[in-house]
Order: structure tokens, then sequence, then C-alpha cells
């Protein structure tokens, strides 16, 4: 079972690269994945410094070309498939057809791994993706319980992904329009969401509040942690109760899974967090690959300070399996 | 321009959906799509009765086009849309990769429902290899996205079809959100989401309408409007005008304003209703939530 991990640069690269990623995946610098914040991803000259790193240490790289083309933004794409197999990246991590179509024309064999944006939450789904574009493997959505991920896992035709660690996505990733609806800019086409050019702080006698294009996402008593507003994880009105209709601020820990995992047979865990800091990077990278290394049999140890060093790293300062589980359902 | 009513997202009982439905046959619908798409635990219609009401809809002249769920899980999911391609004939309405997968063994025609990811001319190509003969334009590409599809949409006989009213839907989640509000388990739903007719209403704590919840599906909290711009969508090169079902009520009342109105060429439908907040923002490339009056 390969760990998986994030760069938003070339210092998050070599952090993970460091402390024992088998893979790391960017972006470039613009819509074409799924991270496109100001300030982070990857030109073609760190591309090149990168994989050359990565693979100086026996770390592969894959390259997240993984929201949709519009047809008249079209060229960006194709433009970004075609530097990224120039410059030797070892995989593609892609969701549209039309991409993963243009990758095929261009080359039989190069390994496509199906992005999380793809939505492919069952056999069929993912039958569909390796008869028509030959993926290689598929990352799975968040939605699917332990029994779900390992069915798949055994039946699947391509080797499975699945999230282990950050940010928590509640809805079928690649499907869900809530930040387009709220602001105009979507995840699936500029690859971004709840934009924090759309997000403004208020403040008044001690309430915080925060918004998103002008809705209130959630407001915070002078005793309570703020935290961004992600437009699923805000308080809202239902029915005359405040509530957290969709989700808590709260990130995905699979920690206390990974012997179910591995002996299912999936083949990757991912980390999410390329916008997060090299130093985030590094602390995650390690703890995981000691909990990897600990599920196989392996002589190492997780301690209860690296649990909470997770937590401490996880949104809200709390983590849930997700998914995973029935009962979060 | 023709029109279509999509499938109903809400749970409805086995009467509800009898009574509406032989409404539905009374007006000048052109295309009515049936079956359960967001949870496959609302079992108030069985596949039987699919078959059932689909022969009235179809002796009353309607195209009726069978929809598959849109966010499957389990081997059971899967198992029934093999069982509901397999008993329904015509075109398929595939909302999931793993229907276009069957339909196409199946060899059946199918339209491409608005939660697959068609953005562009390369990917319409490719399933147009494997059946597809319509699209359901994806609800946050507008006017200038869509453009440069239709003559290649044309080319290959494709008809496109766009939303015009109802509830936009805009996430699916393994949660349920009706069932997490009523503090209940999944798997111990009591199928909570069949007291409402049209979802839950969910507010911003000012007030401000964000989102309606309709079991595992978030639908938008305002009504997509576009009844005064079909003139506008048909100039455009949209074939479908597509009305998503609110209260039957309501949506009968919309179904006859807009097939009146293009029956008549008249550019505004007379329908108005303002007890609902209504939006259009995608259509002219902006925030979904926006709306624009019709000049």
């Amino acid at each position: 079972m390969d760990l998986v991990c994030p760069a938003g640069n070339f210092q998050s690269l070599k952090k993970a690269v460091d402390n024992g990623a088998d893979a790391v995946y960017i972006g470039m610098k613009n819509a074409t994945n799924a991270r496109h914040f100001a300030g982070l991803n990857f030109t073609p000259k760190d591309i090149t410094r990168g994989i050359n790193y990565a693979h100086s240490h026996q770390c592969k790289v894959y390259c997240a070309i993984n929201t949709f083309p519009r047809q008249q933004h079209w060229k960006v794409w194709a433009n970004a498939v075609d530097q990224a197999m120039d410059l030797g990246i070892d995989s593609l991590i892609v969701a549209d057809c039309g991409v993963m179509d243009y990758i095929r024309h261009k080359s039989d064999s190069f390994p496509i791994h199906l992005s999380v944006q793809a939505s492919a939450t069952n056999i069929e789904a993912l039958n569909f993706y390796h008869q028509n574009f030959g993926i290689r493997r598929a990352v799975l959505p968040r939605v699917l319980s332990l029994a779900q991920v390992t069915h798949l896992a055994k039946h699947s035709p391509v080797e499975i992904e699945v999230f282990g660690f950050g940010s928590l996505c509640i809805m079928a990733e690649g499907r869900c329009y809530l930040s387009s609806y709220i602001t105009g800019e979507s995840p699936n086409t500029q690859g971004v969401c709840s934009p924090s050019s759309h997000v403004r702080w208020e403040e008044n006698d001690g309430v915080l509040k925060s918004r998103l294009n002008n809705l209130l996402i959630d407001q915070y008593e002078p005793h309570e942690n703020a935290g961004y507003p992600t437009l699923c994880k805000g308080r809202f009105e239902v029915e005359g109760s405040t509530e957290y209709a969709m989700e808590e601020p709260t990130s995905l820990n699979t920690m206390d899974i990974i012997p179910e995992l591995l002996s299912a047979g999936v083949a990757a865990i991912k980390i999410e967090g390329r916008q997060r800091s090299p130093a985030y990077v590094a602390t995650v990278t390690d703890i995981w690959r000691r909990t990897i290394d600990h599920a196989k049999g392996k002589p190492t140890q997780i301690t209860t300070t690296d649990k909470d060093k997770l937590s401490s790293l996880s949104e809200g300062k709390q983590t849930t399996i997700g998914a995973y589980e029935r009962s979060w359902q | 321009m023709k029109t279509s009513l999509a499938a109903v997202p809400y749970f409805w009982s086995k009467e509800q959906y009898s009574q509406f439905y032989s409404e539905v046959a009374q007006t000048d619908i052109d295309s009515v799509y049936l079956g359960e798409t967001v949870c496959s635990k609302r079992r108030s219609m069985k596949l039987n009765d699919w078959l059932e009401t689909a022969e009235k809809l179809v002796d009353a002249g309607k195209q009726v086009v069978f929809s598959s769920m849109t966010l499957l899980e389990s081997e059971s999911e899967i198992k029934y849309l093999k069982s509901l391609i397999s008993k329904t004939d015509g075109l398929f309405e595939a909302n999931d990769m793993s229907s276009v997968q069957l339909a196409h063994q199946a060899n059946r025609p199918f339209a491409s429902g608005n939660a697959i990811n068609i953005y562009n001319e390369y990917t319409l190509q490719k399933l147009h290899k494997l059946g597809m003969t319509r699209w359901n334009v994806p609800v946050e590409l507008g006017k200038d996205d869509i453009s440069p599809l239709i003559s290649p949409a044309k080319q290959l006989g494709i008809e496109i079809e766009y939303q015009v009213f109802g509830r936009m839907p805009l996430a699916y989640s393994a949660r349920c959100f009706t069932a997490r509000h009523h503090k209940l388990p999944k798997d111990n739903c009591q199928f909570k989401c069949s007291e409402d007719i049209e979802g839950i209403l969910v507010n911003t704590r000012e007030g401000d309408s964000f989102a309606q919840i309709n079991g595992i599906q978030t639908q938008s909290a305002k009504v997509s409007n576009l009844l005064k711009h079909w003139q506008n969508l048909h100039q455009t090169g949209v074939d479908i005008a597509r009305i998503v079902p609110v209260a039957p009520d309501s949506t009968i009342e919309v179904i006859n304003s807009l097939t009146d109105a293009i029956k008549h060429n008249q550019a505004k439908p007379s329908y108005a209703d303002n007890t609902r907040e209504y939006c259009n923002g995608y259509w002219f490339q902006l925030a979904g939530l926006e709306l624009i009056e019709a000049s």
C-alpha cells in the first residue's frame, strides 16, 4: 500500500519525499487542477526540479489535471497534458472524459489515475473508465462505507486509492455545484470551492461573522473557535433550529481502519492538502509513513502524541472516520 | 421547442404519484422522465408501478424516459439498475457513469442526465459513440459555455435539454441530511423525507435562503426559473425545456403555462407565483442564485 502525499510547491514536495512518501501529487498554476489557489502550484521549471528530486529518492510524481475544461478553455487543459507528459510526470490524475481521450490519442499506455472528481462510486463506473480509457487506478470519492470500499477493491478491474487524511469533502466529488450556486466559482471548472476571494469577516461586539459572497455561513461567540467558511460546514437555520445542517468543521482521519484497508488490497492511501504548508506536509507524511509501515508489520510505533498532532492539524481540531463508518452517514 | 418533465426528486406516496401523473397525462408536455433518482430506500413505487404509470403516459402520447439513480454505491442498487434497463425500452436517462456503461452494453440509446459531467465537445463525442442521443446540460453551465457545443451536438443528432424550472440538484452525499436534521441515523431514517413534499429549506442565520435538503441530495433553495426566457434558450439552440417538479399543483400550472406559450409563440408564459424565490444566474454565466428578470 503506497502513501501518496500532497505538494503545493517545491518545498512541500521535498518534505513529502524526505519523510517517506511513495508518490507526491502536484498541480499547475492554472484552473486545470482542483486546488487552483493563489501562490500555490508548480511552474514547468518547478516540475522538472521536483521530478528530479523525487526520482533520485525513488518517489513518483503525479500531476492532477482533474477539473473539467469548458470548450472555450480547452487549449489550456490540452497544453497542461502536453507539458506534464513532456516533462516526465509518472502519472496523470484526470476526471474529464475528453481529457482522458486526448491522453489516449497521444499514448496507448501512459498511466491515467481516475481522479476522485470523476465520482466513480461503483463497479460499473470503474468498468466504464477502464474499458474506455484504460485507467490504471481510481481514487474513490469519500462517500463509501468501509464494506463498500472493500467490495470494490476486491472486484475492481483497476487499482484502488482512497483518502486517508485531510479536509473532508462530504459530497460526491465532481458533482457538487454548491460553490458555483453561491459564488459563481466552481470546483469543476475553476478548481476552487468557497473561494477566499468571496470570503468576508466581520466583527461586532465580540461576535465574529464569516460570509461567503455576503451570505452568512457562520458566526462565533468570543469563546468559540472560528473556522474557514467552507459552505457545507456552517451553521444554518433548519425548521427553527440552528444546526450544522450538513457537516461540522472536521477533517477525515482513517488511521483506525488502515489494517482493514490494507487487507482489502487498497493500493494507495492519499493525503489531502496541497494548500497546506511544507511543515504540515512533513508532519503528516512522517506519521502516515509509520502508520502504514506499522500495519505492514514493520517495527515502528504510532504514539498518542502522533494522534494529537494530527488532530491539532485538523479543521476544527477534530477528526472523523467519515462515510467509511455507516453511523456517520 | 419541446418540453420535458424530470423525475420527481422528492419522496411522494404511491397515491400522490398516481394522482400527479394522471394530471400530467392531460397536459401537452412532450417527454416525461420516470423513476427514483435520489435514494434507493424510497420504495413507495415498485418497478411494476412505474411500468404501469409509463403505459398510461405512453397512451396519452407522451415519450417516457426512465431515469437511473444518481449516486449508486451498493451492489443492490446496481442490480436494480440492470433490471430497470432490461425491463424498459426507448430512451434511458443515465445519471451516473454506471448507467452509461450498462445502457451501452444493452445497446440502449441514452440521455445523459445533468449530473454527468459533459463540459466539452470531446466528452460529448465520446458519449455519443456509446449511444447518447440527448444531452441534459449540467446545471452550472450557461449560455456562453454551451454555445460552442450547439453545432457539434446538432451534427451528431444530439438533442439539447436545459432546465427552465424547479430547484436545481446541486450535490449528492453518502449522508442523509433529512435524517440528520431529525437526529436519526440513515439506516433508521423512518422515511422522514416523505413528510416534505418539496424538501426542507435551509436558511442562513440572517434568514437568507441557502439550500434545500432532500435526503442525500442538496438542491438550490431558490427555484430556477427561465420561463420568460424560453425564446432566448430556443434561439441559442436548446431543443427541450426541462421542468423539474415542485408541489403537484404548481408543477401542472407551470407545464400548462409553458406549453401554451410555446404553442402560441408568446414570449412570456403566464405563470406567476410569488410564494417561491427564483433564480436563473447560471444561464447568464453568473452565480446560480442570481436572478435576471426578463426585459
